[in-house]
């Protein structure tokens, strides 16, 4: 490493592998299905090369369309709720002693690092009917009869909200510790209310959390299919479940390729703002 | 004075209550792994024998052996090209070396039903046959990000001093790779790597697609269980998934002290 000439040549071998591996399994296979999503389908499997707009026609058919819909709903409804649960949690959470916090760190590590579906089984046995919760309120007295949760819409919400609220509180605790609590004691003792130092001071500065909490819970919202498969049952149907049907059953690989295609664009839509509303914020700074 | 104590106060229940809810399902799971009844619905009674029904599955051992293979498999080789790539790129980063990095890290960024699909098309054009070998090169695609960036960020915050020192005191490029690099950059691969082993370990939906009709891996069997309903087989499975997983937390967070006392000891 004794030349400027020697380190170029040393990098170019460390560099090498990740180049390799990226263009071969990350580049070409995404330039390969933007490709797939051109062609026709073929009669039993597979695709003929004939070019063809057929696929993103289909997309606009009604039935896609509102699969489409029901996904973006409930991705932005996920998002929601777990911005009103997750932001508060880290903001208190980045609140607390040095001790508290390794604590709460752990703690919040278990169940994020926990297979999503050890987690989905857990509440498989909450909602099933007859299960802990319809026991539950049973004894309470709410209600008289076992409800029909599992498979359901509102189950479908409560799982997503469950396994994706992680993300949230840890990015906003993140930004949240390096606030700096001082500017907040000055500024309410330079007369300003609780609300006003809070949206003042600390909301703008943990704004960097926040947005990439958003991100990091829509993204994937978008494409959790599992959760619906699971705790919905066949009545939620998202994007996700219809990529994969019409790879495995409907064989029909330029269709699913061309609806990847769409949700990919919608994804990279949100990146793209993320980035630009981030941008402006330091802009601003 | 009396204001902030209120606001503690109504901080530590708001903590402490979305706490509980994030262990329910898994404090259930693990109670009803012990329960003697086969519905699973009612208690009755402490029993071992899911665990013992679980030991005897063969089917069930030879997943578990596949995710394993597979996610050690993956952690090695993303380690070793998401290393060596955060070295090479730590002097110059060139346009392309930017565009490269971002490129590498989509398969963590983009939706995963799409990064299966498009592996499932990408493979079967490429004529590779579905099993362990496509498993692991996805498997590895989605693992390298975790660790390239946490070694990227390491790189970072290290200053040269010290491998310029002892460049300068005459030891061999290799030698203040081996004892002044590789030490300091040990705790990111570490957490890189146990982060990967958990999200390789647990992935369902980019397995689906690239696994094959013989491969099974323990996330891919447990899904498709579950989507049939509950057994108290599954609860068992779950427990010791659980208890590998907090196994893995509690290493991760030795490795993050571990850092801290030494930096702590070098300042």
């Amino acid at each position: 490493m004794a030349g400027a000439g020697r380190r170029k040549s040393n990098n170019w071998a460390l560099v090498a592998p990740l180049y390799l591996f990226t263009i071969l399994f990350v580049g070409l296979p995404l330039i390969y299905m933007v490709y797939l999503s051109f062609m026709s389908r073929a009669k039993v499997w597979g695709f003929t090369n004939d070019f063809t707009l057929q696929n993103y026609l289909q997309i606009l058919e009604p039935i896609y369309m509102s699969t489409f819909g029901t996904s973006l709903k409930l991705a932005v409804l996920t998002t929601a709720i777990v911005t009103l649960i997750g932001y508060p949690f880290g903001y208190f959470m980045a609140r607390l002693g040095a001790k508290a916090k390794r604590l709460m760190m752990i703690g919040i590590m278990i169940p994020f690092w926990t297979s999503s579906l050890v987690r989905l089984n857990g509440w498989i046995i909450v909602f099933r009917s007859n299960g802990v919760l319809d026991k539950l309120l049973m004894w309470i007295g709410l209600t008289d009869e076992p409800l029909k949760l599992l498979y359901s819409y509102p189950a479908v919400v409560f799982g997503m909200v469950y396994a994706l609220c992680p993300f949230m509180m840890l990015s906003v605790y993140s930004s949240a510790e390096k606030l700096d609590w001082r500017l907040l004691e000055a500024a309410s003792d330079l007369g300003a209310g609780r609300a006003r130092a809070f949206f003042d001071i600390a909301f703008p500065l943990t704004m960097p959390g926040l947005m990439s909490g958003i991100v990091l819970t829509f993204i994937p919202s978008m494409g959790l299919f599992f959760v619906a498969d699971i705790l919905g049952g066949s009545k939620v149907v998202l994007i996700g479940n219809v990529i994969q049907e019409q790879m495995t059953k409907g064989r029909n690989l330029p269709f699913a390729a061309a609806l990847s295609v769409v949700l990919m664009l919608m994804t990279s839509c949100m990146l793209g703002l993320y980035r630009k509303i981030c941008g402006n914020w330091k802009g601003l700074d | 004075m009396k204001r902030g104590k209120k606001k503690g106060l109504f901080a530590t229940s708001y903590l402490t209550l979305v706490m509980i809810v994030l262990y329910v399902p898994i404090i259930l799971t693990v109670i009803y792994s012990f329960n003697a009844n086969k519905s699973g619905t009612v208690w009755s009674g402490f029993s071992l024998k899911w665990y013992e029904e679980l030991a005897g599955d063969r089917s069930l051992k030879e997943a578990l052996i596949n995710s394993l293979v597979l996610a050690l498999g993956s952690c090695f080789f993303a380690i070793l090209i998401a290393t060596s790539a955060a070295l090479g790129m730590r002097n110059r980063v060139s346009k392309l070396d930017k565009v490269m990095s971002y490129m590498s890290s989509l398969p963590i960024m983009i939706p995963e039903i799409i990064l299966g699909m498009v592996f499932l098309g990408v493979f079967s054009f490429m004529n590779i046959p579905f099993g362990m070998v496509t498993l692991m090169i996805s498997h590895t695609a989605f693992c390298i990000p975790y660790i390239f960036t946490m070694v990227q960020a390491r790189l970072e915050g290290m200053e040269r001093n010290l491998e310029e020192a002892a460049l300068d005191l005459g030891a061999k490029p290799w030698e203040v790779f081996r004892d002044v690099t590789l030490p300091a950059i040990m705790p990111a691969i570490g957490s890189g790597a146990l982060l990967s082993f958990a999200m390789s370990f647990d992935d369902v939906v980019i397995s689906i697609f690239v696994t094959g009709a013989r491969t099974n891996t323990l996330a891919v069997k447990i899904y498709t269980k579950l989507k049939t309903g509950v057994t108290p087989e599954i609860n068992a499975l779950a427990t010791v998934i659980l208890l590998i997983t907090i196994i893995m937390v509690v290493l991760s967070e030795m490795i993050k002290e571990r850092t801290k006392t030494k930096e702590g000891d070098s300042i």
